[in-house]
């Protein structure tokens, strides 16, 4: 593939926000957008670092949100706290599989594909790697679009325990767990929203 | 589009701001920081919070399942199954289990685990949740002081899981009867607790643990007595029929009684306070205490039919023990077949005169009791099979003083003691009626009857002449006798002639007897009159003129 012109050697850069390109003389005068007002940078600045603490913020928020429960449960049958993990198993083995896989695409696969994806970023950025530029580009561009999808537990549980509420026979309450999980997924989309996907593309100067 | 380009202003490139940016990456990291001081200060709460892990090993692990089964305090879940394994030996299920943090206190050496299913007894019902949430494990808290993390289940849950205040007693019986565990325990007819565990003891005996609840355990003092209130007691005494229970679940499921012995007597079992003898029955228990039995021997020359194990041994008429068994013995010489009765006998029931023994020191050891039964036997006591009851025809053995009974040796020193005997009195009283039988026998009885029968013969001739012949003159008598009565009644009548003639000839005689008094006492005054005849009465006038004109 011939390599095309990158904006930094045309004196180009690009809105974050609204996607104006502005020439770079022009942002000497005025950082800030000339149509929706919002700051651009030529990179955003520490974008590997911000990224990168928001990633391991997730990464430490995820292990309280699998080892808490997220749910409480009691009925007649007793009660019961559930974390995701149990919750999944509970429902695959009952037979439930569909909601089993559902959840665990929301709740496991979700979260550990943007932090491998986030990490794998990172590195390659980090190491000015040219290896799949363009796949890396739609990768982040994934990550970004999955990432509130993670947000569906956290609904289950909202919803579950806003309606389940029968007194005696069965309420939900919900559990430190699924704050933590809530947290997560913000941190792991904050840290996305930080990465600028421009490094992938930068040549070793 | 862009701004016109200000060449001047290149040369002011804003690096302060830079200088300015640096910090917000730095700022970032912060929330990793709290995400990981987070996350740490949960995994050390945690782990601050990490109860004791316990191993509890049942017999059966029936509805035990991991992640779901509690185990509850007081009803309040304290922990949680996390494992069932078999055990090493693959006798027992070991139920591993979580426990929170607060109750590692409770998890002494002597903590009880159970199984909770449901369960329905005559008594009791309990454990009804569980048919639907599934079996828990209960757990009652012991007082030991040692800790400890591996536990065995009790197969049946303690009785008073959790109880109130009270107290715990023990009480020992031969045979435990019909209790079962949750048996009543009843005061004066009022439930005041309940058995919570009986068990068998190695020496055959058994131990029933029961559990009085709080205000009431005052009753119970060194002095109580337990006895079996199941069932119903009916008794027929010189007062007539009474029925006597303590309530309808005691009949059916067993239970127990207790109540105040008679203070002046101490208990006879006093191991421990909490430790009582449960008798078989009320009378049985409000008894005083017997004391330990001592061992007679008698030997009997005669046939003892219906003297039974069990059969009273009665001295002077009060009950003072039982037999306890009858042998048949053999004597060599005379070749004769004796039977030997053994008895044990209650010397405290002896009464007062135990009481001066026990105050002589006496009663101590069995040579002095030997010794004070040979003073009896020497002032005639003897014992005698007797015949309790004509109509069963069963025996006691009495031991009475029988003066006139010949002489015997007593060895005091031979154990058990052997008392003499004399035979029963039912025997001389079965030869009596044997000789009575005998003379009724002798006696000319058809002689008699035939004698009777001629008398009896000229008796009827008697009377048939009787009748044939003297009645019927003795009816003409009679109608004679009667007619003579009729005609004296009307001679006897008031207005019979006879009657009327014989008042006038009474009334006459009267004026006639009235003269003759005048004429004399008129002689008396004037005796002349009879020589010079009557004269004239001067006063007063009109009477002595009359009178004296007629008489002459």
């Amino acid at each position: 593939m011939t390599p095309l012109k990158q904006s930094l050697e045309l004196g180009l850069s690009l809105c974050r926000t609204c996607g104006l390109v502005v020439s770079r003389e022009a942002l000497r005068i005025d950082p800030r957008c000339p149509r929706c007002q919002s700051r651009i940078e030529q990179r955003t600045p520490f974008s590997i670092e911000t990224t990168l603490a928001w990633l391991i913020a997730g990464i430490v928020f995820y292990i309280p949100a699998n080892l808490l429960p997220v749910m409480h449960t009691s009925g007649l049958l007793g009660e019961q706290d559930s974390t995701i993990l149990g919750g999944i198993l509970e429902f695959w083995r009952s037979g439930d599989w569909d909601i089993a896989l559902l959840i665990f695409i929301a709740s496991v696969a979700v979260p550990f594909t943007k932090f491998i994806a986030i990490g794998l970023l990172l590195f390659t950025v980090r190491k000015n790697s040219r290896w799949q530029q363009h796949q890396r580009t739609v990768l982040y561009r994934i990550v970004e679009f999955i990432g509130y999808w993670s947000m569906l537990d956290v609904i289950v549980v909202a919803l579950t325990s806003a309606l389940m509420q029968f007194q005696v026979l069965g309420t939900a309450e919900p559990r430190a767990g699924i704050a933590f999980f809530c947290a997560v997924v913000v941190v792991t989309m904050l840290s996305a929203l930080s990465f600028d996907p421009r490094l992938i593309w930068d040549r070793p100067a | 589009m862009s701004a016109a380009p200000t060449p001047p202003s290149e040369a002011e490139l804003p690096t302060p701001a830079v200088q300015n940016r640096r910090w917000i990456p730095r700022l970032v990291w912060v929330v990793p920081i709290a995400a990981a001081v987070i996350g740490i200060s949960l995994l050390v709460r945690n782990w601050a919070n990490q109860g004791p892990q316990i191993t509890i090993s049942f017999l059966s692990g029936e509805g035990v399942q991991v992640g779901k089964t509690l185990v509850k305090y007081r009803d309040v879940t304290v922990g949680q199954v996390s494992a069932v394994v078999l055990s090493a030996d693959h006798k027992t299920v070991v139920v591993s289990a979580n426990l929170s943090k607060d109750v590692a206190s409770l998890l002494k050496a002597d903590t009880q685990f159970w199984i909770v299913r449901p369960r329905i007894g005559v008594g009791s019902v309990s454990g009804l949740e569980t048919l639907l949430s599934g079996v828990y494990i209960g757990m009652k808290t012991g007082t030991a002081t040692g800790r400890e993390r591996q536990f065995t289940g009790l197969e049946n849950p303690p009785a008073l899981s959790h109880g109130p205040h009270g107290r715990e007693l023990q009480l020992h019986a031969a045979r435990a009867g019909s209790l079962g565990i949750g048996a009543p325990v009843y005061f004066r007819q009022f439930q005041v607790g309940r058995v919570i565990d009986e068990n068998l003891q190695l020496d055959g005996s058994t131990r029933v643990t029961v559990f009085v609840e709080a205000p009431y355990d005052g009753f119970v003092t060194p002095v109580t007595r337990f006895w079996h209130a199941s069932g119903i007691d009916v008794k027929l005494g010189a007062d007539g029929l009474s029925v006597q229970t303590e309530s309808l679940a005691a009949v059916l499921a067993g239970g127990l009684a207790f109540d105040n012995g008679p203070i002046e007597v101490m208990p006879a079992v006093a191991g421990m306070p909490g430790d009582f003898t449960l008798y078989k029955d009320e009378t049985e228990a409000m008894a005083p205490p017997d004391g330990d039995p001592h061992y007679v021997r008698m030997r009997f020359s005669q046939a003892l039919r219906g003297l039974d194990v069990g059969a009273p041994v009665e001295f002077v008429g009060v009950n003072i023990g039982s037999v306890v068994a009858v042998d048949l013995g053999y004597e060599r010489e005379g070749n004769s077949f004796p039977v030997i009765v053994t008895a044990k006998l209650y010397p405290r029931r002896m009464g007062q005169a135990y009481e001066v023994l026990a105050a002589q020191g006496k009663t101590g050891s069995e040579e002095t009791l030997a010794a004070f039964a040979g003073t009896l036997v020497r002032q005639g006591l003897r014992a005698q099979p007797r015949s309790a009851s004509l109509l069963t025809g069963k025996l006691y053995i009495a031991l009475d003083f029988l003066p006139a009974s010949p002489r015997v040796a007593f060895d005091a020193s031979i154990r058990p003691l052997e008392l003499p005997t004399v035979n029963g009195s039912f025997q001389e009283l079965e030869a009596n009626i044997g000789r009575l039988v005998k003379k009724v026998n002798d006696l000319p009885l058809e002689q008699i009857a035939a004698d009777l029968h001629t008398d009896l013969e000229d008796l009827h001739e008697t009377l048939s002449e009787l009748h044939t012949r003297a009645l019927p003159n003795a009816e003409d008598t009679l109608s004679a006798l009667h007619r003579t009565l009729a005609s004296a009644d009307r001679t006897l009548d008031v207005e019979s002639p006879l009657q009327l003639g014989l008042t006038e000839t009474l009334s006459e005689t009267r004026s006639t007897l009235r003269a003759v008094r005048e004429l004399a006492d008129y002689l008396d005054r004037h005796p002349e009159a009879l020589l010079r005849g009557r004269r004239p009465q001067k006063m007063p006038q009109g009477h002595a003129a009359s009178s004296s004109e007629t008489k002459p």
